[in-house]
């Protein structure tokens, strides 16, 4: 066992560093410092920064034009984004919908659909939860009926994440109601523009708008947009969910914001003083840091073992449980760090905002940041989800 | 012993309990959370008139109760339906410093409170003094306020403010802090909305010219006072939150009965349904130390501190719970602004940021127990 990058991977550390310390624009990583909410050409433009050095589509193969990393250098790069504040990269087209292109798609499609990833031509957002399909998923009933060339799908998505900025959105639709929920279900491209369909806003409880509903009134798709064989979408939804696993444990995010509840600790006062030297708080952050630590090597061991053609099962969903209850709790700690300056609330927290800004500059998000990271142990099967998987593979079918 | 209530509060329960159902209900709350004021002066003046405010003050300040249980029982209905005017404010803080300490012309103010024509707010809390009461940098020289006062809770909705100001001593002595009523117009104020609804606002003195008419009480005294205050604060803001918590398990209990997913009901899911089980055992340990706190309101000051910080240090803990688990067990639809335990559970969560969070009780507790 040795628990140290190789010298390659170091190496490689060194290269996305310098990459970051070079290239991320300061203005966009001041805004993510301060948790302020990215605008579409924010991402739009840092997905170009990286697109120019060949690292936006990370997990590719490079027929397709990806970098071909493997999941310790996807590891180091997103860690190293964390600590450097960098935004996050969307991940619906390139992580998500191109892998599935990628393996079921047909030739033309991956030649069409995967270049428009790239240059940002496209927008992906994803269609998969229903109003009566949340951890059920594989209930969903947005109807697609074939007519000749076309299919015509009926229904509504709803948590359809930055859905408002997205030209396209790939779904899951019901195609054949006649056998069980898994076999009747199809995988579908629409573009966003087709008549008949509307994006309504949610507004999150921290006041963002983040995710959308999208309702579909007989609009008309391509039966040329499907992907791979009609009703065998639920195979498709499975294997991308387990791209949408990788990283899951969001350890280059912890650390980065456990970081900054320690930098808000030696400047906040409580007794007169800092709030890092009161006991209390600070074996609040220690108990933190300690499962931060054990988490972070439970990240890497599943990373090498990814890395050497190892498929991560249960242990996905470990670190999915082990990851949310971790930020969750340092997202408490930034909101108790706080104290009375937690109270104010900018109801967009964004540019242009009229408030007034009340307190330090570090407090302002936290309140926000702590309602809205509850998402985390929702989305992408929730913890439950989670702990059911775990517990059901483990024990098997009893009687 | 007897935890019934007394026939009069159990009138005004019942009375503000129909008021809130009729009158308060989640569209109209969104509207008023969207509004300018955070607040609706049509509910302000109903509330006055149905005599929730004159409950909150004792016979001789011109109201009918007063009491630790006055309080509670009041507080608990507006936690329920997560009423965001600033009604603790304005009396209990406000109020309750001028019932103290006022002299008869300050007094005359208590019954336009009462009335719901005058509104207050105290600025006491500093930047750097956390949650310490005795903490004021703030200072009085010469007839003249200078500092940086923070988040005073209701002071954009107020016609008078209450200023705390060092007139000597170090800056955490208990002794030399005074209070000063000021017109907010007097005043620079710079307002912000709340996480959990509500309005507060930071107040910067420069040279702000007070007169010895102005100040509350003796000089240099007003800590005990303060504490008597926040005492009182702290019982109406646990017993919101106990409504609150009492709001967020019933929404919790009718969704998993309701929502089907997998073809049943998700109550049905022991993973959940004892979750819910727990939320109920911690709620009842909610409602016996808002009882706790009520019933030694107007004890001796350090048996009344022992169960104010007991009960604001557990209400904390558990309202974390409660507020989590509650959307957890939703799902995304709590996530929603508009959707009722949203607004619910972002009051029990930023409760914990006001009047003294979860750990500083526990210190408080400490120290109170080794004494």
């Amino acid at each position: 066992m040795d628990l140290s990058y190789t010298n390659e991977e170091l190496a490689f550390q060194n290269e996305v560093r310098t990459f970051l310390s070079e290239k991320l624009p300061t203005a966009m990583s001041e805004k993510v410092r301060l948790g302020k909410g990215l605008t579409k050409e924010d991402l739009e433009e840092w997905h170009s920064i990286l697109n120019e050095r060949g690292w936006l589509a990370q997990n590719w193969p490079s027929e397709f034009g990806g970098a071909e990393w493997d999941s310790v250098q996807r590891h180091i790069f997103e860690e190293e984004s964390s600590l450097a504040n960098a935004p996050r990269i969307v991940p619906f087209g390139l992580a998500m919908l191109a892998p599935v292109l990628q393996k079921f798609g047909s030739q033309e499609q991956c030649d069409y659909w995967l270049p428009r990833i790239l240059s940002g031509e496209d927008w992906w957002c994803q269609g998969y939860s229903e109003p009566g399909a949340g951890s059920d998923l594989a209930s969903l009933k947005t109807r697609a009926v074939r007519e000749g060339d076309h299919y015509i799908v009926n229904g509504q998505k709803t948590w359809t994440t930055l859905g408002q900025h997205a030209n396209m959105i790939f779904c899951l639709v019901r195609t054949n109601t006649e056998v069980k929920n898994q076999e009747g279900i199809s995988f579908l491209l629409i573009d966003m523009d087709t008549p008949g369909i509307e994006v309504r806003p949610i507004i999150l409880l921290d006041g963002t708008h983040e995710v959308n509903e999208v309702w579909f009134t007989d609009v008309k798709v391509p039966v040329e947009n499907l992907v791979g064989e009609e009703d065998k979408g639920w195979t498709y939804a499975k294997y991308l969910l387990t791209h949408e696993r990788a990283n899951i444990a969001g350890v280059g995010s912890s650390n980065a914001g456990l970081e900054a509840v320690k930098r808000m600790a030696k400047s906040e006062m409580a007794g007169g003083k800092p709030l890092a030297e009161n006991p209390h708080f600070a074996a609040r952050v220690a108990q933190v840091d300690i499962d931060l630590m054990a988490m972070s090597l439970s990240n890497l061991r599943i990373i090498s073992k990814a890395a050497k053609g190892g498929a991560p099962g249960l242990e996905a969903s470990m670190l999915k449980i082990s990851g949310t209850v971790i930020r969750q709790e340092i997202n408490d700690l930034a909101r108790r760090a706080a104290g009375m300056y937690a109270l104010p609330f900018a109801s967009e927290a964004v540019e242009g905002s009229n408030q007034p800004e009340l307190g330090p500059e570090h407090s302002r998000p936290v309140a926000e940041q702590y309602f809205n990271n509850r998402k985390i142990s929702i989305f992408g099967g929730s913890n439950e989800v989670q702990r059911e998987i775990i517990a059901k593979t483990t024990l098997g079918r009893m009687q | 012993m007897n935890f019934e209530l007394t026939e009069e509060r159990q009138m005004l329960q019942d009375t503000l309990r129909r008021f809130l159902r009729d009158r308060y209900d989640v569209p109209t709350r969104n509207a008023i959370l969207e509004s300018e004021s955070g607040m609706s002066s049509e509910i302000w003046n109903q509330i006055a008139e149905l005599g929730v405010l004159g409950a909150l003050f004792t016979e001789d300040d011109g109201g009918f109760g007063g009491k630790g249980f006055d309080i509670a029982v009041v507080f608990e209905e507006l936690g329920s339906a997560g009423v965001v005017e600033p009604i603790l404010e304005t009396c209990i803080l406000g109020g309750g410093v001028i019932a103290a300490l006022g002299n008869e012309t300050q007094k005359a103010l208590l019954e336009s409170i009462i009335g719901g024509e005058t509104r207050l707010a105290l600025a006491h809390g500093e930047p750097r003094a956390r949650y310490d009461l005795n903490r004021v940098e703030t200072g009085c020289d010469a007839g003249k306020l200078n500092g940086h006062k923070s988040m005073s809770l209701g002071a954009p909705n107020a016609e008078h403010i209450i200023i705390s100001a060092r007139e000597s001593g170090a800056v955490d002595d208990d002794d030399g802090i005074s209070l000063f009523l000021v017109p907010a117009s007097a005043l620079d104020l710079r307002s912000t909305p709340m996480m959990g609804g509500g309005m507060a606002a930071d107040i910067w003195l420069e040279d702000v010219s007070v007169t010895d008419d102005m100040r509350l009480g003796p000089k240099g005294a007003a800590l005990p006072y303060l504490e008597s205050a926040y005492a009182a604060a702290i019982t109406a803001m646990c017993a919101q939150t106990l409504g609150a918590m009492e709001t967020a398990i019933r929404l919790t209990t009718e969704y998993l009965q309701t929502r089907k997913q997998f073809g049943r009901p998700i109550g049905t899911f022991q993973a959940l349904a004892h979750r819910l089980a727990d939320m109920l055992v911690e709620l009842e340990q909610a409602r016996s130390a808002v009882i706790g706190i009520a019933g030694y309101l107007e004890a001796d000051p350090k048996l009344r501190d022992k169960h104010v910080s007991m009960a604001k240090n557990l209400m904390g803990r558990i309202g974390r719970q409660i507020a989590e688990e509650s959307i957890q067990m939703h799902g995304g639809i709590a996530m929603t602004q508009e959707f009722e335990l949203a607004h619910i559970a972002k009051r029990i969560i930023m409760a914990d940021h006001l009047f003294g969070d979860v750990d500083h009780h526990l210190e408080r507790f400490i120290g109170l127990s080794a004494a």
